[in-house]
């Protein structure tokens, strides 16, 4: 059988779905109409190709690490390079998709919500290089922890508005774009940064990020001469995992494993692990695997990673889980944090706290595989944005 | 039969328009919510909403997303609701009672057993904001069985298809939503409501309550002009929200808040 998901109404098995007011009913229908036909359209594929290639510099670099290979002494470790792209992570593959959609909509403004701030700096971006109005919802506390990407979003031009509803972080600042986006649907574009939401974000933007995962087969059969082994990449919403997972799917030799934020551990409260310690329900527009209590209340999270620290996961993953074609696993902050000053120190890359979990997984398994495995690991993104955030960890000050 | 259906065909006939008050359950506090529903009906309430709270109330406007929050401070939950609607019922079996709220707190508890637990307390109808018909099958026949009304959305950006559809699933009454925004909005534009209400008309014989935007006598008077039912909320929830450190003075001002809104649907006429 092969794999074909969604359905025409945006389900993947009992996951996914629409559900969200009236109101945006209506213009869910119009971008699932206006995607439909774009996305086999030679002209708006050509445009998205060429941006890719010259504007965010791709195809990013398959490299293999190899003093990390040595020290953990088992599979051969490789590095897919989205930390070189242009805004430094694979979120722009996504925005950049978007707003070539929201162009072709006619639309003047876009707003995203953001985490980390990687998804906001990338729509900040790609607003300036199409000259349009870029509003970005931001947590109040994540605005505290990312300062510096804050600020990189105004120079950008965007407007950065803090969300002080609820707890103050990435769910907030969805629900906060969501209500702008009812309010201002006429010429409004909801750029979501992840493969979350009402459909057809979570299938749109898993299309836009599956230039990943295309690009490893082609390296990896060159590079490696073969097939990869083992796929590993962080999961909070998904996007970089489903980006470098979608397109491996029907070869069924290739193991493939997401890699949630523990936190402080999935047996504490204070985790942003919905697959692997949560349950369905229905968040943002779809339903999924969520973190939420007997009551239907959303929990509150808690990653070392902004980026990860979200009480949902993309519907695909939760489908993707139970089906078990891949599997998922927690790191906890601190196995994330050693990951993190490993490679800035073997290999010379400061990875980002969120792509760090992935690593850390892979520190565990690499041992347990022969040299002749290949295990490839998502580098989703850069650590510049993190640096203060792990000085302030380690008491050290930088002003 | 639906006491939603009586109630508001009963008014229909008279020539009046119905007055729906929406509060969000166990906000300031959960002992104060079944005193509110009595004043509220005293001031002439003719349905109530009563809603629950939820955590991330995405169509919501601020004052009801700090009314969410207040009420889960006190960790007001689905069965606690139920129940108050229950001790509501001990005293008045007349006043139609709908529940509104987002999908996932039924989600957890079970809808089937949800919609058993709220019609034996009571409860005549469900408004379920993020249930769009096209996700609601496997919720409805539960809801259905239990007698409970299931009530949707309309909005300005509904077109004539989905109209349809809608009203094909909806019983009660459907919910007009006034403009395209959330709860507590304060651009109410009563012409182009009345043109989107004769639109939907042609598709239903039920009657069409419109809410988002309405805050005094004034803005009721407008509306039900062109409605079959008012409903206001925010501006009910901001007293609420003033005064919440005095709640044995809130029923009392709430039915001052809400009695110029029965005046003027009344004097419309």
């Amino acid at each position: 059988m092969t794999y074909d998901f969604p359905d025409k109404k945006g389900h993947f098995g009992p996951y996914g779905g629409q559900f969200v007011a009236e109101t945006l009913m209506s213009p869910l229908r119009q971008l699932s109409e206006a995607y439909g036909r774009l996305k086999g359209d030679p002209a708006f594929l050509a445009e998205l190709d060429r941006d890719l290639t010259h504007y965010v510099g791709r195809p990013s670099p398959l490299y293999l690490a190899e003093r990390l290979t040595k020290a953990w002494g088992g599979a051969q470790v490789w590095l897919k390079r989205e930390d070189l792209n242009h805004t430094g992570a694979h979120k722009v593959n996504n925005t950049i998709g978007q707003a070539l959609l929201a162009k072709h909509l006619g639309k003047t403004r876009i707003i995203a919500e953001t985490g980390a701030g990687q998804h906001g700096v990338a729509s900040a971006t790609i607003a300036a290089r199409l000259g349009l109005k870029c509003v970005v919802y931001m947590g109040a506390e994540d605005v505290e922890r990312q300062s510096p990407n804050v600020y990189r979003m105004k120079l950008l031009g965007a407007e950065v508005r803090p969300v002080h509803s609820g707890t103050k972080t990435l769910k907030d600042a969805m629900n906060e774009a969501m209500r702008d986006w009812v309010t201002n649907v006429d010429d409004t574009f909801y750029v979501i940064g992840t493969v979350a939401g009402p459909h057809p974000y979570p299938m749109l933007v898993r299309d836009f990020q599956c230039i990943i995962g295309r690009e490893v087969i082609e390296q990896s059969r060159k590079q490696m001469g073969q097939l990869p082994d083992v796929l590993l990449a962080c999961v909070g919403g998904g996007s970089n995992a489903i980006g470098l997972f979608h397109p491996f799917i029907e070869h069924k030799g290739v193991r493939m494993i997401g890699v949630e934020a523990g936190g402080h551990g999935v047996q504490t409260p204070d985790h942003a692990a919905p697959l692997t310690a949560g349950r369905s329900g229905v968040l943002h527009g779809n339903r999924t695997y969520i973190m939420a209590d007997e009551n239907g209340q959303i929990l509150p999270t808690h990653s070392i990673s902004a980026g990860l620290d979200y009480p949902g996961v993309g519907p695909e993953h939760s489908w993707l889980k139970d089906i078990g074609r891949v599997e998922y696993a927690a790191i906890n902050d601190d196995e994330a944090l050693a990951a993190f000053h490993e490679l800035t120190r073997s290999e010379g890359i400061i990875p980002a706290l969120e792509s760090s979990h992935a690593i850390a997984q892979a520190k565990k398994l690499a041992p347990t595989l022969s040299a002749e495995q290949n295990i490839v690991i998502n580098l989703s993104g850069r650590g510049d944005k993190d640096i203060f955030t792990i000085a302030k960890l380690e008491g050290i000050s930088l002003l | 039969m639906s006491r939603i259906k009586d109630t508001l065909e009963r008014i229909r006939s008279q020539g009046r328009k119905a007055l729906i008050p929406y509060i969000t359950a166990g906000d300031p506090q959960p002992d104060v919510t079944v005193g509110l529903m009595h004043a509220l009906v005293k001031a002439g309430a003719d349905v109530i909403e009563l809603g629950v709270p939820f955590s991330d109330p995405m169509a919501d406007g601020p004052v009801i997303q700090l009314a969410c929050e207040r009420a889960l401070k006190h960790g007001t939950g689905l069965w606690d609701i139920i129940d108050m609607v229950a001790e509501f019922r001990k005293t008045d079996g007349e006043t139609p009672v709908v529940l509104m709220g987002y999908l996932n707190p039924i989600e957890m508890r079970g809808v089937a057993a949800f919609a058993e637990r709220a019609a034996r307390a009571g409860v005549d109808g469900v408004l379920i904001v993020d249930l769009a018909v096209e996700e609601a099958d496997e919720y409805l026949p539960a809801l259905r069985s239990q007698g409970l009304d299931c009530i949707f959305l309309l909005a300005p950006t509904s077109p004539a298809e989905r109209i349809e559809a809608v009203a094909r699933q909806a019983s009660g009454y459907l919910y007009y939503v006034s403009l395209k925004g959330v709860t507590g909005a304060v651009s109410l534009d009563v012409a182009s409501v009345a043109e989107k209400l004769q639109e939907i008309r042609r598709f239903t014989k039920l009657p069409l309550a419109v809410g988002f935007g309405i805050r005094d006598a004034a803005s009721a008077r407008a509306v039900g002009a062109v409605a079959d039912a008012v409903i206001v909320g925010s501006a009910l929830v901001a007293e609420i929200e003033k005064h919440q450190n005095e709640p044995s003075t809130l029923p009392g001002r709430l039915a001052e808040k809400l009695a110029p809104l029965r005046e003027a649907l009344d004097k419309g006429n």
